[in-house]
C-alpha cells in the first residue's frame, strides 16, 4: 500500500445528530451520535475556496509562504484570508476578527501561536469558539527518516475541550491553589464515538483508551466508561485500556503494537509529542482540530520554533502535510495526492534533509525541490485534476 | 552477637527490609547475599507492613514496622501486592502518608548489556509524590460531570525544589529542569515554578531550566542525552519517570528512592509481585539490587555502592548469566551467584 494513499485521512467535517428518543443518561444508555458526511464549505466565485490564514509566531509564516507558493505553483483553487493572530495581538478586537474570519470560511491553516505568559488567562479562542473537540493526529514511520523506531502508525485522537485544560483554578487560601479536571460525560462519547467511528472508517482494528482511572476514579473512570459504552456499539473493533504510564513505557519499547489511540485533553498532549518525537520530530507531523461545522489544519506539535525562526532551517513537511490534509478535506483530493507524493519523496532525499533530521538541507532548497517534483509530473489539464 | 566476623570494627548500620509478596522474598534473599558478599556494613532488620486496623478504625502499618522505620530511618522494600477486596488503601499510599514520602527518585542510567533503542540516557526524575493531581479529591458535580481537583502548595512545591536542586549538589548533577505546563494550568503550575525559581537562588552552583512537558515528552524520545535533573509534580513525573523507565529497559531494571520528613528514606523496586514465577528461583534482582544501590549511596557508602553497582553491569554486559527477562535463561540464584562471585573478585 503506497505511503500516500495510507497517510490521507479520508475525514469529512461531521456533523452531530442524537437520535429522536434520547433518554436521560443516568440509565446507561448512550447517547448515540449519528454521522453523516457533510459538503465541505461552499466553493465560492467560480470553484474556488476560501481558507483563513493564521501565519502565528515563530517558523508559522516562513513556514505558511511556502505553502501559499507552492499552492500558486500547482494552480490549486484555494485563496486565503490571512487574519493576524499571534502573541502581539493583544487586542480582543484582533481575535474576534480571526474568529469572525474562521466562522465564515469554517476552513483554517495554522502556525503555533506563543502563549504570552503576561496576558490574563483567557481561553484558547479555537476551541471554544469552535467546540474543536477532536485533535486528531496520525502518526506514522516516513521512508527515508532515520529513526529508532521502525514500523509505527498510530492514530491519537485527543478530547480538545476539557479535561485538565478547563481552565479554572483559584487559590483558596495564599499558598494553596486547586485546579479543576472536569470530565463530562457527553464530551467523553462523544470522543469515543468520533473515535469509533474513524477507526471503522479507516479499517482499523483496535482503539485503546489512555486513562489513569486507577487514581482519578470518578473523571478518568467517567471517561473509560464511556468508551466502554460505544465500543459495545462497534464489536468488529476491539477495544482496549491501558493506563498512561504504562502506556509511555510501551510507546518508546514497542510502538507498533498501538492501532488507534483515544484519550482526554492532557494525556493526549504527552502522546502526541511521544510519538511525534518516536517517527522523527515536530517537522514531520501534522495535526488537525475538528469540530461539528469547523476544522483547523496546523502541526501535531504546538511548537513555534522561536529559535530557528528567519534562518530558512526549520521542516516544513509537518506544514505542507497539513495543508495536504486541508486539501482532501475540501475535497481537492489529487491536488493533496500530488502534492504529497512530492513531499514525501523529498523527505526521503537524505542530501537535502533538514537541521532536524540531521541534514543540512534549508527550507528552500526543500520546497524548491518539491516543485521540481510535481513539475516531473508533467503538465496536468484541469480534467486530469 | 548476630553481627558477622569481619562487622565487629566497622560501623554497622541497621536498615529495615519488607521484602514484600510475590517474587519479594526471593529477591530480597539475593540482595542480602551480595551485600553480604560485598561485606557492606549493614545489617537487616526484616519487617512486614500488611495493613492492620488501628485503635479507632484507621488502617495503619503494624506497629513493628512503623518504630522499625523511625528508629533505622533507612528501609528497602520489594513489591507489595494490591489487594483489591481487602477494604484498606493500597499499601504504597500508606507507606507514603505515614512517613510523608514526599520525594520520589528515580535515576535512569542505560545498562551496557541490556540493549533498547537508547544508549546513552543518564538522567533522574524527582517526581513531588504527595499532592497534585493525586489528591484524591474528586466529586461528581451533576450526573454527568465529574471534576478532580488538582491541588499544588507552596509547601510541598519548595519543599520538593529544595530535595532536587540538594540532591544536584550532593551528586555532581549540573543542572535542574522543572517540568510544567505552566501556559495552560497558570496558577497551580505557576505556583510550583515559582518556587522552583526561588530555591534555585540558593544553588547558583547548579544550572537551572524550565522546560514543558510537552516538549520535555517531544525530546526525550529524540535525545534524552540532554537531560540531567527533573523536577515537577505528581502527574507529570508519574508519567515521565515511567517513561524513562522504558528507555533503559522497564520496570525490572529501574531502582527507586522514596523521601520523606524526618530522615526517613525507603528505597524500593517499582515492578510488581510477579506471582506467575514467584517461588520459582525465576526472578530478576536487578530492580531491587540497584535501588538497594541508591540506598548506599545515599548513606555515603560510596565504595561498596560502586563494587555492587559495577559487578551487576558487568554480569549483564557479559550476558552469559541472565534471567529470562533480560534474555537469558538462568535462575536468580546463578545471576546473583554470578555477582557474588565478581564482588569478591574485586577485593
Amino acid at each position: 500500500m503506497s505511503i500516500a494513499a495510507r497517510s490521507a485521512p479520508v475525514l469529512f467535517s461531521t456533523r452531530l445528530q442524537p437520535w429522536t428518543g434520547l433518554k436521560s443518561s443516568a440509565n446507561n444508555v448512550s447517547l448515540r451520535f449519528k454521522y453523516q458526511s457533510t459538503n465541505p464549505p461552499p466553493a465560492k466565485y467560480g470553484g474556488r475556496h476560501t481558507v483563513t490564514l493564521i501565519p502565528g509566531d515563530g517558523i508559522g509564516p516562513e513556514l505558511l509562504n511556502h505553502v501559499r507558493e507552492l499552492f500558486r505553483f500547482c494552480c490549486v483553487p484555494v485563496d486565503f484570508e490571512v487574519v493576524r493572530v499571534d502573541s502581539s495581538a493583544s487586542s480582543e478586537d484582533d481575535i474576534n476578527n480571526a474568529v469572525t474570519a474562521i466562522k465564515r470560511n469554517g476552513v483554517a491553516l495554522k502556525g503555533n501561536i506563543e502563549t504570552n505568559h503576561n496576558l490574563p488567562p483567557s481561553h484558547n479562542p479555537g476551541t471554544i469558539c469552535f467546540d474543536l473537540y477532536a485533535n486528531v493526529m496520525h502518526c506514522q514511520s516516513l521512508p527515508g527518516v532515520p529513526t529508532r523506531h521502525k514500523d509505527i502508525d498510530v492514530i491519537i485522537i485527543r478530547e480538545n475541550t476539557e479535561g485538565e485544560y478547563s481552565s479554572l483554578e483559584h487559590e483558596n487560601v495564599p499558598g494553596v491553589v486547586e485546579s479543576l479536571k472536569i470530565i463530562t460525560r457527553v464530551n467523553s462519547l462523544r470522543i469515543a464515538e468520533y473515535a469509533f467511528n474513524l477507526a471503522r472508517e479507516k479499517g482499523r482494528r483496535k482503539v485503546t483508551a489512555v486513562h489513569k482511572a486507577n487514581i482519578m476514579k470518578l473523571g478518568d473512570g467517567l471517561f473509560l466508561q464511556c468508551c466502554k459504552e460505544v465500543a459495545a456499539g462497534y464489536p468488529d473493533i476491539t477495544f482496549d485500556k491501558m493506563i498512561v504510564d504504562n502506556t509511555t513505557m510501551q510507546l518508546v519499547s514497542k510502538p507498533q503494537q498501538f492501532d488507534v489511540m483515544v484519550m482526554p485533553n492532557l494525556y493526549g498532549n504527552v502522546v502526541s509529542n511521544v510519538c511525534a518525537g518516536l517517527v522523527g520530530g515536530p517537522g514531520l507531523v501534522p495535526g488537525v482540530n475538528y469540530g461539528k461545522d469547523y476544522a483547523v489544519f496546523e502541526t501535531a506539535t504546538r511548537n513555534t520554533g522561536k529559535n530557528i525562526a528567519n534562518k530558512n532551517i526549520a521542516n516544513p513537511t509537518a506544514t505542507l502535510l497539513a495543508s495536504c490534509l486541508m486539501l482532501d478535506h475540501l475535497k481537492l483530493r489529487a491536488y493533496a495526492k500530488m502534492i504529497r507524493k512530492a513531499v514525501l519523496k523529498t523527505l526521503s532525499e537524505t542530501q537535502l534533509q533538514t537541521a532536524d533530521l540531521g541534514g543540512q538541507g534549508t527550507t528552500s532548497e526543500v520546497a524548491h525541490s518539491i516543485m521540481q517534483e510535481i513539475q516531473r509530473g508533467g503538465p496536468r489539464t484541469s480534467e486530469q485534476i | 552477637s548476630g553481627h558477622l566476623p569481619w562487622q565487629h570494627h566497622v560501623f554497622i548500620q541497621t536498615v529495615t527490609l519488607i521484602p514484600g509478596d510475590g517474587i519479594g522474598p526471593e529477591i530480597s534473599t539475593a540482595v542480602m547475599k551480595i551485600f553480604e558478599a560485598a561485606k557492606a556494613p549493614i545489617q537487616w532488620e526484616e519487617r512486614n507492613v500488611t495493613a492492620i486496623k488501628g485503635p479507632g478504625g484507621r488502617w495503619m502499618i503494624p506497629p513493628e514496622a512503623k518504630e522499625s522505620m523511625n528508629k533505622n530511618k533507612i528501609g528497602l522494600k520489594g513489591p507489595l501486592k494490591t489487594p483489591i477486596a481487602a477494604g484498606h488503601p493500597s499499601m504504597n499510599l500508606l507507606l507514603r502518608k505515614t512517613f510523608d514520602l514526599y520525594a520520589n527518585v528515580r535515576p535512569c542510567v542505560s545498562i551496557e548489556g541490556f540493549k533498547t533503542p537508547y544508549t546513552d540516557v543518564d538522567l533522574v526524575t524527582i517526581r513531588e509524590n504527595t499532592e497534585g493531581e493525586y489528591s484524591g479529591i474528586e466529586h461528581l458535580i451533576v450526573d454527568g460531570v465529574v471534576q478532580s481537583i488538582k491541588l499544588i502548595t507552596e509547601e510541598a512545591s519548595r519543599r520538593i525544589a529544595e530535595y532536587a536542586f540538594e540532591y544536584a549538589r550532593n551528586n555532581q548533577r549540573t543542572s535542574v529542569t522543572a517540568v510544567h505546563k505552566a501556559n495552560i494550568m497558570r496558577m497551580s503550575d505557576g505556583l510550583f515554578l515559582r518556587k522552583c525559581r526561588e530555591v534555585a537562588e540558593n544553588y547558583k552552583d547548579v544550572k537551572f531550566t524550565e522546560m514543558y512537558l510537552d516538549t520535555v515528552c517531544l525530546n526525550m524520545v529524540q535525545d534524552p542525552s540532554h537531560f540531567d535533573v527533573l523536577v515537577m509534580p505528581n502527574l507529570y513525573g508519574d508519567i515521565l519517570s515511567d517513561l524513562c523507565a522504558g528507555l533503559i529497559g522497564g520496570l525490572g531494571v529501574t531502582p527507586s528512592g522514596n523521601i520523606g520528613a524526618n530522615g526517613v528514606a525507603i528505597f524500593e523496586s517499582v515492578h510488581g509481585t510477579a506471582p506467575d514465577i514467584a517461588g520459582k528461583d525465576l526472578a530478576n534482582p536487578t530492580a531491587l539490587l540497584l535501588s538497594a544501590v541508591m540506598m548506599l549511596r545515599h548513606m555515603g557508602l560510596h565504595g561498596h555502592a560502586k563494587k555492587i553497582e559495577t559487578a551487576c553491569f558487568d554480569t549483564i554486559r557479559d550476558e552469559k548469566v541472565l534471567t529470562k527477562d533480560l534474555g537469558g535463561n538462568a535462575k536468580c540464584s546463578e545471576f546473583t551467584a554470578d555477582i557474588c562471585r565478581r564482588v569478591q573478585d574485586m577485593d
